[in-house]
C-alpha cells in the first residue's frame, strides 16, 4: 500500500497539469473560434504570424 | 451592455428607430480603427482565405481576421468605413453587414462565457480525480485507506464546490431574496448538503461520502448553463449589433448657413436640407425643391412618389433625385414614428409573456423536490429516530433528483437547433422563439423587402434597339434614381455613349444631348405620354428625338429562395398569407408568381397589425415575416416573427429571429427545425423523468449509494445530450 503515497500525488499532479493547460488555452483565447481553427489547418497560408524566411 | 439589452428586448421597438439616431451619432465618433462585419455566407477554409486576402490587399487595411464560429471578420483599417470594406467583399462575392464596433455586450458575454468555461474545467478536473479515488472505495477499500481517500476527495471537492458552484449560489440567493424557488435553490441545497454530510461522514469514518456527486453536479449543470449562455450571447450580440444604415445627422439651415446637428436636436420649425439619396430625419413640409420619394420602408410601396413644395413628408422616407428643403413639423418622439410606437406597445402587451417549457418544468420541479426530500427526512426520523440517517437519506434524494438532465434538456437542444439554423443563416434572438415557432400554423409575409429584394430590376433589355443601349446607359448613369441604377446594372456590359448638356430634372427624369439630338429618360407624363398606372410593374421611358418613346419595364426582384420557401411552408401544412402596403396590381402579380391565394394589398400599418390580431383571435398561431416600419407592430403582435438583416432597426428589434443572408429558404427550414427541437425537448423531459421514477423510490427507501447516484446522474445527462445532438445532421 506504500505505493499509494507515490501514485496519488502522481495522479493528482497529472490532473493538475491538464487543468493548468486548459486554463492557459482558455486565457490565450483558443476557444474563441473552434470552427475557424478547424478549417484554418487546411489552408496553406500562414495566417497567425508572418511566414518565417 | 445595459444599453444593448435594453434595445434588444425593448418594450417599444419603434422608439429605437427615431431617437436611436442620437445613439448612432454618439457612436460614430468612437472607434474608427476597427470595423467588425458579419459574414452570413462564410462557411469554409476557402472563405476565410478569400475574405482575409481580399481585405488585406485593399489599401489602408492593416489586418483582417475571420471568426468562422461567429461568422464575423474583424478588420483593423483606420480611415476606412464599413461601406468601403463591404464593397471590397462584394467584389469577391461575399455578402457582409456592418456590426457595431464598440458593442460592449460582445466582450462582456465573452468574459462570462470564459468564466463559465473555467468553472467547467475546474469541476471536470475535480470530478475525474475524485472518481479515481471513489472507484477504489466502491471496489472495497477499507478503514484507514477509505478514510484517506475520502479526505483527499474532500480536499479537492470543497474548494471546487465553493468555486464552481458560485453561479448557482448567486442565483439561488437572488431567488430566495425575492421569495421565489428557482431551479437553483434545490441545486444549491444539494451541493451544500452533499458537501456537509460528506465531511461529517468522513470525520466519523462513515462508509459513504458524496464528494464525487457534488463535483459531478457542478460539472454537468455548468455545461447546461454554458450552452444556454453561448446560444444567447451569440444570437443577442449579433442581432443587436447589426446597425441600421440610417443617417444619424441632419443638415440644419440657420440664417442661410449649413450646420450638421444630431437628429435628436431638431425642433419643429427648423429648416433642414435633404440631399438626394438621404433618409428624411424628421416629419416636415417641403419648402423648396422637387424630387421623388421612396417610402418602401414605411408603406411597402415600390413606386417612388412625386414630391413638390407644400407636400408633407414622414421621417424614414428616402429622398431620391433632387435636393429638398424641409420645414420640420415634428421630430424624434413626436414624429409619425410615435404613432407606430404606441401601436407596437399595445401589440406587445397583447401578445403577453410566453411561458417556456423549461419554466413550466422548473415550476413543477422545485416544490416537488423540496417536498420529497423533506418528507423522506421526516419519515426516516420518525421511523428510526436516527437524525444522521435521516439527513443522509434526504441528501441522497436531493442529489439523485438534482436536475442534471433537466438542466441540460433544454439548452442542449437549443444549442443544437440554433447552431443548425445559424449555419443556414438565421439568428435566434429570443430564448423562447424556437418553441413559439414550433407552434406556428400560419405564415404572414410582407412583400417589399421581404419576399422581394425591394429594389427594381429591368424585366428585359429587348425593347431597346442595340444602337440606343449605350445612350440609355449613359442617361441612367446621370441619376441616382433606383430605376436608373437598375438600368445601369442591366446594361453593365455596354459602353456609355458621349452625352452633352446632361441635366437631371428632379421628380421627372434626365435630359441630354446626343449627336445633336435631344434625349430624355423619365416619367411618361413628362415625355407627354400616358402610362397605364394599373400595370403591376413600374416603368420609365426613353425618348430620343426622331424615335417613338421606348417603354422600359421594371419589376421588383424576387428574393432568392422565395418560391422554394413558400412551397416548403405549404408542404409542411402551413397557411401562407401575403399582406402588403403596395398597390393591388403589384401585389396580385407577386402572389400569382408565388402561388399565394390569400393576399391583401394597400394595407396600412394599423391594418397589418389588426389582420394579424384577427388571425390570432381566430385561433391561428401567426409567424410574421417583415422588414419595414409598417410591419413593426404586426411583428410584435405575432406569435413569432422573423425579419431580414436588411430590415430597419425597429423591425429587427421587434422580431424574434433575424435572417442574416439574402436567401429566404431558412425561414421554412426554421419552422421544421423548431418543431423537431420542441419534440426533442419533450423527449428529454421524458428521459429525465424516467430516470427519476427509477432513482427516487430507491433514494427515499434509503438504498441509494454514492455509486448509484453517480451512475444515474451521468447516464441521464449523457442520454439527454446525445438525444439533443440528433438534431444536428
Amino acid at each position: 500500500m506504500e505505493i499509494l503515497s507515490i501514485l496519488i500525488p502522481v495522479s493528482l499532479g497529472l490532473g493538475a497539469a491538464g487543468l493548468v493547460a486548459f486554463i492557459w488555452a482558455l486565457r490565450s483565447r483558443q476557444f474563441e473560434d473552434p470552427k475557424g481553427d478547424a478549417e484554418r489547418i487546411l489552408s496553406d497560408k500562414w495566417d497567425d504570424r508572418p511566414k518565417p524566411d | 451592455m445595459a444599453d444593448l439589452t435594453a434595445s434588444g428586448f425593448s418594450a417599444c421597438p419603434a422608439c429605437d428607430a427615431a431617437p436611436l439616431a442620437q445613439r448612432l451619432a454618439d457612436r460614430a465618433e468612437v472607434a474608427q480603427g476597427t470595423v467588425i462585419l458579419s459574414l452570413p455566407t462564410a462557411h469554409c477554409a476557402t472563405c476565410i482565405t478569400d475574405v482575409e486576402t481580399a481585405l488585406v490587399a485593399h489599401p489602408g487595411v492593416r489586418s483582417a481576421r475571420v471568426n468562422l464560429t461567429l461568422r464575423r471578420v474583424t478588420v483593423d483599417a483606420p480611415g476606412l468605413t464599413a461601406d468601403d470594406l463591404i464593397s471590397v467583399l462584394a467584389g469577391v462575392g461575399y455578402e457582409a453587414h456592418e456590426l457595431d464596433p464598440d458593442a460592449l455586450s460582445a466582450t462582456t458575454a465573452d468574459r462570462q462565457g470564459r468564466d463559465l468555461l473555467m468553472r467547467i474545467g475546474v469541476s471536470g478536473f475535480a470530478m475525474m480525480n475524485i472518481m479515481i479515488l471513489s472507484v477504489a472505495v466502491w471496489s472495497g477499500a477499507e478503514s484507514a485507506t477509505r478514510d484517506l481517500f475520502h479526505w483527499i476527495s474532500g480536499a479537492i471537492a470543497l474548494p471546487t464546490v465553493f468555486f464552481a458552484g458560485q453561479p448557482f449560489f448567486r442565483s439561488a440567493w437572488a431567488a430566495i431574496r425575492v421569495g421565489r424557488l428557482g431551479m437553483d435553490v434545490p441545486i444549491s441545497l444539494a451541493l451544500i448538503l452533499a458537501s456537509a454530510i460528506s465531511v461529517y461522514e468522513t470525520m466519523q469514518s462513515g462508509h459513504h461520502a458524496y464528494f464525487d456527486a457534488a463535483a459531478m453536479l457542478c460539472f454537468f449543470l455548468l455545461i447546461g448553463r454554458y450552452l444556454d449562455h453561448r446560444t444567447r450571447a451569440i444570437a443577442r450580440s449579433a442581432a443587436a449589433e447589426l446597425t441600421a444604415l440610417e443617417v444619424p445627422r441632419a443638415t440644419l439651415l440657420l440664417d442661410g448657413a449649413e450646420q450638421t446637428v444630431p437628429v435628436a436636436g431638431l425642433r419643429p420649425g427648423d429648416l433642414i436640407r435633404i440631399r438626394p439619396g438621404a433618409r428624411i430625419p424628421a416629419d416636415g413640409q417641403i419648402v423648396e425643391g422637387r424630387s421623388e420619394i421612396d417610402r418602401a420602408l414605411l408603406t411597402g410601396e415600390t413606386l417612388p412618389v412625386l414630391a413638390a413644395p407644400g407636400q408633407m413628408l414622414s421621417a424614414g422616407e428616402v429622398n431620391l433625385t433632387g435636393p429638398l428643403i424641409l420645414r420640420v413639423t415634428a421630430a424624434g418622439r413626436d414624429s409619425s414614428l410615435a404613432r407606430l410606437t404606441a401601436l407596437v406597445e399595445a401589440a406587445e402587451a397583447a401578445r403577453g409573456r410566453y411561458t417556456s417549457l423549461a419554466e413550466r418544468a422548473s415550476r413543477l420541479y422545485s416544490p416537488s423536490v423540496h417536498l420529497m426530500a423533506l418528507c423522506s427526512f421526516a419519515g426516516w426520523l420518525w421511523a428510526t429516530g436516527d437524525l444522521r440517517l435521516a439527513v443522509n437519506i434526504a441528501a441522497a434524494v436531493l442529489i439523485v433528483t438534482c436536475p442534471c438532465a433537466l438542466g441540460l434538456a433544454v439548452p442542449a437542444v437549443a444549442t443544437a437547433a440554433s447552431g443548425r439554423l445559424f449555419r443556414r443563416g438565421l439568428l435566434i434572438k429570443d430564448g423562447t422563439a424556437l418553441e413559439r415557432l414550433a407552434e406556428v400554423d400560419t405564415v404572414v409575409f410582407d412583400k417589399t423587402g421581404t419576399l422581394t429584394l425591394g429594389r427594381p430590376s429591368l424585366v428585359s433589355a429587348d425593347p431597346l434597339p442595340p444602337g440606343l443601349r449605350p445612350v440609355a446607359r449613359a442617361m441612367a448613369l446621370a441619376s441616382a434614381h433606383p430605376l436608373s441604377a437598375a438600368l445601369t446594372a442591366a446594361l453593365a456590359d455596354h459602353p456609355a455613349a458621349d452625352l452633352t448638356d446632361v441635366t437631371e430634372h428632379p421628380g421627372f427624369g434626365v435630359s441630354a444631348c446626343w449627336q445633336g439630338r435631344i434625349v430624355r429618360l423619365g416619367r411618361a407624363d413628362w415625355l407627354g405620354w400616358a402610362d397605364d398606372e394599373d400595370r403591376p410593374t413600374s416603368a420609365t421611358w426613353l425618348a430620343v428625338e426622331g424615335h417613338a418613346p421606348i417603354r422600359l419595364e421594371f419589376t421588383d426582384e424576387l428574393r432568392p429562395g422565395a418560391e422554394d420557401c413558400v412551397a416548403m411552408l405549404r408542404k409542411a401544412g402551413l397557411r401562407v398569407v401575403l399582406i402588403s402596403g403596395d398597390r393591388p396590381a403589384a401585389v396580385a402579380n407577386l402572389a400569382a408568381r408565388l402561388g399565394i391565394a390569400d393576399f391583401h394589398a394597400a394595407v396600412d400599418p394599423q391594418g397589418k397589425e389588426a389582420m394579424v390580431a384577427d388571425l390570432a383571435a381566430g385561433g391561428a398561431r401567426v409567424l410574421m415575416v417583415g422588414d419595414g416600419l409598417n410591419d413593426t407592430a404586426a411583428l410584435a403582435r405575432a406569435h413569432a416573427s422573423i425579419s431580414p438583416a436588411s430590415a430597419l432597426d425597429a423591425a429587427r428589434v421587434a422580431s424574434d429571429m433575424v435572417l442574416t443572408g439574402t436567401d429566404l429558404v431558412p425561414v421554412a427550414e426554421a419552422v421544421t427545425t423548431a418543431r423537431r427541437a420542441t419534440r426533442r425537448i419533450q423527449e428529454n423531459f421524458a428521459i429525465s423523468i424516467a430516470y427519476n421514477i427509477v432513482a427516487v423510490p430507491l433514494a427515499v427507501a434509503g438504498m441509494v449509494t454514492p455509486l448509484i447516484a453517480a451512475l444515474a446522474m451521468s447516464l441521464s445527462s449523457i442520454t439527454v445530450t446525445l438525444n439533443a445532438l440528433r438534431l444536428r445532421d
